[in-house]
């Protein structure tokens, strides 16, 4: 091809190429002279197309770099590129044919410069806290005593060491460590994986579960530490059951994970003195308490039996109590067989005095007595008997006499009659003339005038013959 | 003081059981029968501490990962 340049007219047997032919060459070329390259700029016009590939542009004061992601790139990409972001963007050159255009094939994006990852770290911070993930009240207390601690960090390196060495001096403990990547773009799925599958182990399955977790990893750039600021790393820490210690980088770098974890240590090392208590103070702890448990139940032992003896002093002796009680009961027994004695005697005297008057003479004596008041008693009572008969007879006699004065028989001696007309006596004429048949009674008896009468009336007098009552 | 039985406690709530025993006993203000109850206690619960104390066993491991970046087993560690 050389020679045919050097023509003297140039072109005329020049080779023609097709539009594909000479879109291909350049195509090969710029491959083959740039290869995979680095390029930072500032993002310009994106458009991420429907067929997911991602479309955009990087520039900086005077050119313009189209860039292209496909649609399988793009879900790889760290960071996903906006409008006004400082970037560096890796990938290979190339053209597109159908355009005349050239451009880089992105399939890494990173944020260029301090000033805008912290920018973005401020946008994540805000729109995590704006969910509550950094909230107070959703820190857990780290257990005081963790049986197993996962550790999250480079299998190799100071960290692991660091950490290792202060627990064994506190209190030495089961690890497991889960080796992930603690930087580059391996690092934020590593670990979020890593909080994850300590998460996922069942407690008592093959593999312990952790009762606390620390994420560590050294001092660093800001974008060495970048992983931990990535939302994934954050929600898997904020979603992690078990408690979690963040402890990345110095701590003066403050990534995302330190926001949503239960604690957050200054350095790796200060992590393990989180995780667990030195073993040796709780050792003499338990040791003082146990001493102080001995020493109260002594005090309570001494204390009692003090009170016990001095109460036991105040107590009077028995024998003091019993003196008393005991003199008079010697008195009253000294006492007891004399007054008894004495007592009989009296009552001898007594019954000697009662008995004295209790003779048979006196009974004797007695009976003639009453024998002579119920002959007396007799006498008289018959004297007054008699005396008593006599004075009734004379008063009845005296009574007669008068009755014989007094009645109407006595009269009729003196020439004086009764006349009866039929039974009755008659004083007039009139009932004389009425009567059937008259009666008159003398003093020696009686006649009937006239007639008969058919019955003769019992006399009026009394029977002068009438005894007396005695 | 719980009712949990001594030989279930971890050893904060057993650390937290027997300060509260010396500080019962310690006021002084127990009958005796109790004391000595508390202090059996006690000294049940000063023997499980020792007991979690003395599972001071350091033991280090690696999780290996499965294909599917799953923890698949663990593999000692040592010399670290």
């Amino acid at each position: 091809m050389s020679d045919l340049i050097d023509e003297d007219e140039p072109g005329r047997n020049a080779p023609e190429f097709t539009v594909s032919e000479i879109s291909g060459a350049v195509k090969k070329t710029i491959e083959g002279a740039f290869g995979r390259v680095r390029v930072r700029g500032e993002v310009g016009r994106t458009m991420l197309a429907r067929s997911g590939h991602l479309y955009f542009d990087v520039k900086d004061q005077r050119s313009v770099l189209a860039a292209v992601s496909w649609k399988g790139q793009v879900s790889r990409l760290s960071i996903k590129p906006e409008e006004g972001m400082e970037v560096i963007v890796t990938g290979r050159l190339t053209t597109f044919g159908s355009q005349s255009k050239y451009q880089l094939n992105v399939d890494d994006v990173v944020v260029a410069g301090e000033g805008a990852l912290m920018a973005m770290l401020e946008k994540r911070k805000k729109a995590l806290a704006g969910e509550g993930l950094f909230a107070p009240e959703r820190k857990r207390d780290l257990p005081y005593l963790p049986e197993v601690i996962g550790v999250i960090t480079s299998p190799t390196g100071a960290v692991i060491r660091d950490i290792l060495h202060r627990l064994r001096d506190r209190f030495p403990r089961k690890v497991l460590i889960w080796p992930v990547a603690v930087q580059g773009e391996r690092c934020a799925p590593e670990v979020t994986r890593a909080i994850q599958g300590f998460n996922a182990l069942t407690p008592g399955g093959a593999i312990p579960r952790p009762d606390l977790i620390i994420v560590a990893r050294g001092g660093g750039s800001i974008e060495d530490l970048w992983g931990f600021n990535e939302e994934s790393v954050a929600r898997a820490a904020a979603a992690s059951d078990i408690p979690l210690i963040s402890a990345v980088g110095h701590e003066t770098d403050t990534t995302l994970i330190d926001y949503v974890s239960d604690r957050r240590a200054p350095t790796p090392s200060a992590a393990a003195e989180m995780a667990v208590p030195v073993r040796l103070e709780l050792l003499a702890w338990v040791n003082e308490q146990s001493a102080r448990l001995s020493r109260s139940l002594g005090q309570a032992v001494s204390s009692r039996s003090q009170r016990l003896h001095d109460i036991a002093r105040a107590l009077p002796r028995p024998d003091t109590l019993l003196e008393g009680p005991r003199q008079k009961l010697d008195r009253a027994s000294d006492r007891l067989p004399v007054a008894l004695r004495h007592m009989t005697t009296m009552r001898r005297i007594q019954l000697t005095k009662i008995s004295a008057g209790l003779r048979p003479g006196i009974l004797a004596a007695y009976t003639p007595a009453m024998r002579l008041r119920l002959e007396s008693a007799d006498v008289r009572l018959k004297r007054a008997f008699t005396a008593t008969t006599i004075t009734q007879r004379d008063r009845l006699n005296a009574a007669e006499r008068m009755r014989q004065t007094l009645g109407y028989t006595e009269t009729l001696k003196r020439g004086y009659a009764v006349m009866r007309g039929d039974g009755h006596v008659v004083t007039n004429t009139k009932s004389a003339a009425k009567a059937g048949m008259l009666e008159v009674e003398f003093a020696d008896g009686k006649m009937t005038l006239g007639k008969k009468p058919k019955a003769k009336s019992a006399p009026k007098k009394p029977a002068p013959d009438q005894k007396s009552l005695f | 003081m719980s009712d949990k039985p001594v030989t279930e406690m971890s050893f904060e709530e057993s650390m937290r059981a027997l300060e509260q025993v010396v500080g019962q006993l310690e006021r002084g203000d127990v009958e005796l029968d109790a004391s000595i109850s508390l202090y059996e206690r006690g000294a049940e619960l000063k023997k499980r501490c020792e007991e979690k104390l003395a599972e001071a066993e350091e033991k280090v491991a690696a999780i290996t990962l499965g294909e599917n970046g799953a923890a698949k087993g663990t593999t000692p560690v040592e010399g670290m």
